[in-house]
C-alpha cells in the first residue's frame, strides 16, 4: 500500500493568444513543453478575446492560464483578462504570461494581479516549475 | 551518372591521399571538446550534420558549368549580376513604422537624411488584419507594431514631402496588400507621379501567412485569386513594381530550419507562378517582377549556403519546369533581414554583434537589399539611436570590410559548396513531400509545413534547454544583476484614441453615396471574374477605409479560421 499526494488528475492549463497577434511560436513551444511535463494543455489558437479565454478556462476547469503577447498590446489585454477572471469569480486560476514585455511593464502587470511574466530567454524548466508549483497549490485549495 | 566535363573537385594525387589518411588517424585520436555548447559541434543550427573538415571528395560530384557557372549567368549560384557589388551595392532598407502616419513620416525623413536608399513600411496589426483603428478588434494594438493606416488620408501623410517617383518603397503587408497598393497608387497620382513610374515591392505573400505569420483575412483560394489579379494588373500597368515578395523570413522566425525556410518559400513562389499560368499569363510576363525575402540567421556558413542554393534551385525550376525563357525570370532576387529570433532580451548590446555577423552572411550570400535589426527590437520598437547603429553596421560592412570587392568570395570553398549542395538536396526532398499533397496550397490546407516548423522549433528550444547549444547571455555567461534599459520607445494609448477619432472624422467628411457605390461595385467584381484592382482604386479614391473595403470583400470570400495544432 502506498499513499500519494499526487493529484487524481493532471494539472490542466490553458495556453492562449489574444488580440491580433499571430506570433505563436512561443505559445506552441510552451504548450508542448507543459504537455511533455505531464499536464493537460488546451491551446486556444489565435485571436481570442479576454472573455473567450476566461470562458475557456472556466469550462475546462483549468488550473492556470498562460497568455502570450508579442504585439505590444500587453498593457491592454493582460489587465482585461485579470478583470474578467475577477468578474467571473475565477481569480483562483493561476494567470501568467509571456512575450516581448519590458521589465517595467512586467512589474506593473504583476502589481495588477498577473502572477508571473516570462520574457524571451526564460528557460522552459523555470516555466514548468512555476506552473507545477502554483497550479499545484491552486489544486490543493480547490480540490 | 552525370557526364562530368569539368568537375569542381580535382583528381587528387597519391601524396594528397596519404596526407588525408594521416589527418583522419589524428582526428580519430583527438577527443572532442566538452563543456558549454559542445553538444552541437557536429551539426548546423538546423541539425544538418557537419564533418570536421571538407575536401575535394565532398565536391567531386559538382560540375562547374552546370552547378556553379559564373556570376550573372544561369544557374546564378554565384550571384545574379556579373560584377555584383562592384557595380551596385545592396539597397540598405530599414523597415520602419510606428504610431501614426505623421510620426512614421518623420522617421522616414530621418532615415533618408542618414543615407538610407529606400523606404520600407511596417504597418500595425489592425492594418495588417484589415481592421480600422476604431474597431473593437483593434483594442490595444493601434500603432504598436507599425504604423496605423486606415484610409488614403493616412497614406498621404505617410509619404508627405517624399518624391515617390525618386525612391522605391517596400510595403510589408499581405492580406490587404491589394488595398495598400491601391492607396499607394492614388497617393502618388495625387502628387503627380503616374503609376507606371512607381518602383517598389509589395509583400503580398499570403501562403506564408497560413504557414507562419498568421496575418490572413480570407481563405487561401480567394486570397491567391486577388494576388493573381494584382500580378496581372502590375504586368499591364506598373512595369517597375515588384508584385510579390515571397517570404521565408517569417517561416524561419516561426522556428523552421534553413532548408525548410528555403523549401516552403520557393514552393510558395512556385504556387503563385502556377496560379498565374493557370490564369493564362505567360511566365515571362510576370516572373521578372517576383522577388524573395529571406532570413539571415546566426549559423554563418549555413546561411551563405542557403542563399546560394536558393538561386540555383529557383533558376532550375523556372527554366526547366515552368518554361521561362527570359533570363530575368530565372534570377532569384532577394531581400534579407537579420534574424529577430536570434536576438536576445538579455544583454541587448550583444545583438549588435549578432546582426553584424548575420549581415555579413547576407552580403557573402549575394543579397539585393538588407535590413539590419536594431539591438532593442526584442524588447520594443527600436529607438532612433539603435536604428542608426543598425544602419551604420551595414555601412561599415559595405564600405570598410572589403567583402564587397570580390563576387561570391566563398565560391569553390569545399565546405560551402558541399553545404550548398546539401541544402538543394533537402529542399528537393521537401518538394517531393509537397507534391504528394497535390501542391503547396493543398499542403498548407493540410497543415503540413505548419507541423514541420512547429516540430523544428521545439527541437531547437530543447537543444538550448539541454545546453547543447549556447546563447550568450541566456543560457551561458549570464549577468544576474542585469538591469533593462528604460529608454524604450513606447506607443501610448493616446495614439490609439487619436487614430480612432481621425478615422471617424474621415468617415463623417466624405461623400457617403460614392463610398457605398464603390464598395458595391467591388463586391460584384469579387463575386465575378473581373480583376479587382481597378475597383479597389475606385474605393480608395472615394475615401473608403481599409476596414470597409475588407468587410466588403469578406462578405463575398469569408474569413479564414485556422485548425489549431501544436
Amino acid at each position: 500500500m502506498t499513499t500519494t499526494n499526487a493529484p487524481a488528475r493532471p494539472l490542466r492549463v490553458i495556453v492562449a493568444k489574444a488580440g491580433l497577434d499571430g506570433h505563436d511560436r512561443g505559445a506552441k513551444v510552451i504548450a508542448r513543453a507543459l504537455r511533455d511535463a505531464g499536464m493537460e494543455v488546451i491551446y486556444t489558437g489565435l485571436f481570442q478575446t479576454p472573455e473567450q479565454i476566461v470562458q475557456t478556462a472556466i469550462q475546462e476547469d483549468a488550473d492556470g492560464i498562460g497568455l502570450s503577447i508579442l504585439s505590444g498590446a500587453h498593457m491592454t489585454l493582460f489587465p482585461l483578462v485579470v478583470e474578467q477572471l475577477k468578474a467571473q469569480g475565477a481569480d483562483d486560476v493561476v494567470f501568467f504570461g509571456g512575450g516581448t514585455i519590458p521589465q517595467e511593464d512586467a512589474a506593473e502587470l504583476k502589481r495588477l494581479g498577473v502572477r508571473e511574466i516570462f520574457t524571451p530567454g526564460a528557460p522552459l524548466s523555470e516555466i514548468i516549475t512555476f506552473v507545477e508549483r502554483e497550479c499545484g497549490k491552486r489544486r490543493e485549495l480547490v480540490g | 551518372m552525370i557526364d562530368r566535363a569539368s568537375g569542381l573537385g580535382p583528381d587528387v594525387s597519391p601524396e594528397y591521399r596519404e596526407l588525408v589518411e594521416r589527418w583522419e588517424a589524428k582526428a580519430d585520436r583527438t577527443p572532442p571538446r566538452t563543456g558549454k555548447g559542445s553538444g552541437a559541434v557536429d551539426r548546423t543550427i538546423s541539425d544538418v550534420p557537419l564533418k570536421t573538415v571538407y575536401g575535394p571528395a565532398d565536391v567531386a560530384h559538382l560540375d562547374l558549368a552546370r552547378d556553379l557557372g559564373v556570376p550573372g549567368e544561369y544557374p546564378y549560384t554565384r550571384g545574379i549580376h556579373p560584377t555584383m557589388y562592384r557595380s551596385r551595392l545592396w539597397t540598405m532598407r530599414q523597415f520602419a513604422g510606428f504610431g501614426n502616419a505623421k510620426q512614421t513620416n518623420e522617421r522616414y525623413h530621418f532615415l533618408l537624411s542618414q543615407g538610407q536608399m529606400g523606404l520600407s513600411v511596417a504597418f500595425d496589426m489592425p492594418t495588417l488584419m484589415g481592421y480600422d483603428s476604431d474597431s473593437p478588434k483593434s483594442l490595444g494594438e493601434v500603432g504598436k507594431c507599425g504604423v496605423a493606416i486606415d484610409s488614403i488620408r493616412d497614406m498621404e501623410t505617410l509619404f508627405d514631402g517624399i518624391d515617390l517617383g525618386g525612391i522605391t518603397t517596400s510595403m510589408t503587408i499581405n492580406g490587404p496588400a491589394a488595398i495598400a497598393l491601391a492607396q499607394y497608387i492614388v497617393t502618388a497620382e495625387n502628387k503627380g507621379t503616374p503609376r507606371a513610374k512607381l518602383g517598389g515591392t509589395l509583400q503580398a505573400d499570403i501562403l506564408k501567412e497560413y504557414i507562419a505569420q498568421k496575418e490572413w483575412i480570407f481563405p487561401p483560394r480567394p486570397h491567391v485569386r486577388v494576388i493573381v489579379d494584382m500580378m496581372e494588373f502590375c504586368a499591364r500597368e506598373m512595369p517597375k513594381w515588384n508584385t510579390i515578395s515571397v517570404s521565408g523570413y517569417h517561416i524561419r522566425e516561426a522556428g523552421s530550419t534553413a532548408a525548410q525556410e528555403l523549401a516552403f518559400t520557393l514552393a510558395d513562389g512556385f504556387a503563385y507562378v502556377e496560379a498565374a499560368k493557370a490564369r493564362g499569363m505567360d511566365v515571362d510576363e510576370f516572373a521578372p517582377r517576383l522577388s524573395y525575402f529571406f532570413n539571415s540567421h546566426i549559423d554563418f556558413f549555413e546561411e551563405i549556403a542557403k542563399f546560394r542554393a536558393a538561386r540555383r534551385i529557383y533558376a532550375r525550376h523556372m527554366r526547366d519546369k515552368y518554361g521561362a525563357k527570359d533570363p530575368r525570370s530565372w534570377q532569384l532576387r532577394f531581400h534579407t533581414q537579420t534574424a529577430g529570433c536570434s536576438a536576445t532580451a538579455q544583454q541587448p548590446e550583444n545583438n549588435i554583434v549578432r546582426v553584424a555577423f548575420e549581415a555579413m552572411a547576407a552580403a557573402l550570400g549575394g543579397t539585393q537589399s538588407l535590413h539590419t535589426n536594431s539591438m532593442d527590437e526584442v524588447l520594443a520598437l527600436p529607438s532612433e539611436k539603435s536604428v542608426e547603429i543598425a544602419l551604420r553596421t551595414q555601412q561599415v560592412l559595405a564600405y570598410e570590410t572589403n567583402v564587397t570587392n570580390v563576387v561570391d568570395p566563398l565560391g569553390g570553398a569545399y565546405f560551402v559548396e558541399a553545404l550548398t549542395d546539401e541544402m538543394e538536396r533537402q529542399v528537393e526532398e521537401y518538394f517531393a513531400h509537397i507534391a504528394e499533397f497535390g501542391g503547396m496550397v493543398e499542403a498548407v490546407e493540410a497543415g503540413y509545413p505548419q507541423r514541420e516548423i512547429a516540430d523544428a522549433s521545439y527541437r531547437y528550444q530543447r537543444s538550448i534547454e539541454s545546453g547543447d547549444r549556447v546563447i550568450v547571455g541566456v543560457n551561458a555567461f549570464e549577468r544576474p544583476d542585469e538591469q533593462q534599459a528604460s529608454d524604450l520607445l513606447k506607443i501610448g494609448a493616446e495614439i490609439e484614441r487619436g487614430q480612432a477619432r481621425a478615422v471617424q472624422d474621415v468617415r463623417a467628411n466624405r461623400d457617403g453615396g460614392a463610398v457605398e457605390a464603390s464598395l458595391a461595385a467591388l463586391k460584384r467584381a469579387c463575386a465575378g471574374d473581373a480583376n479587382v484592382m481597378p475597383y479597389l482604386i475606385d474605393c480608395v479614391k472615394a475615401v473608403a477605409t481599409e476596414g470597409e473595403i475588407v468587410d466588403a470583400m469578406v462578405s463575398v470570400y469569408g474569413r479564414y479560421t485556422e485548425t489549431t495544432q501544436f
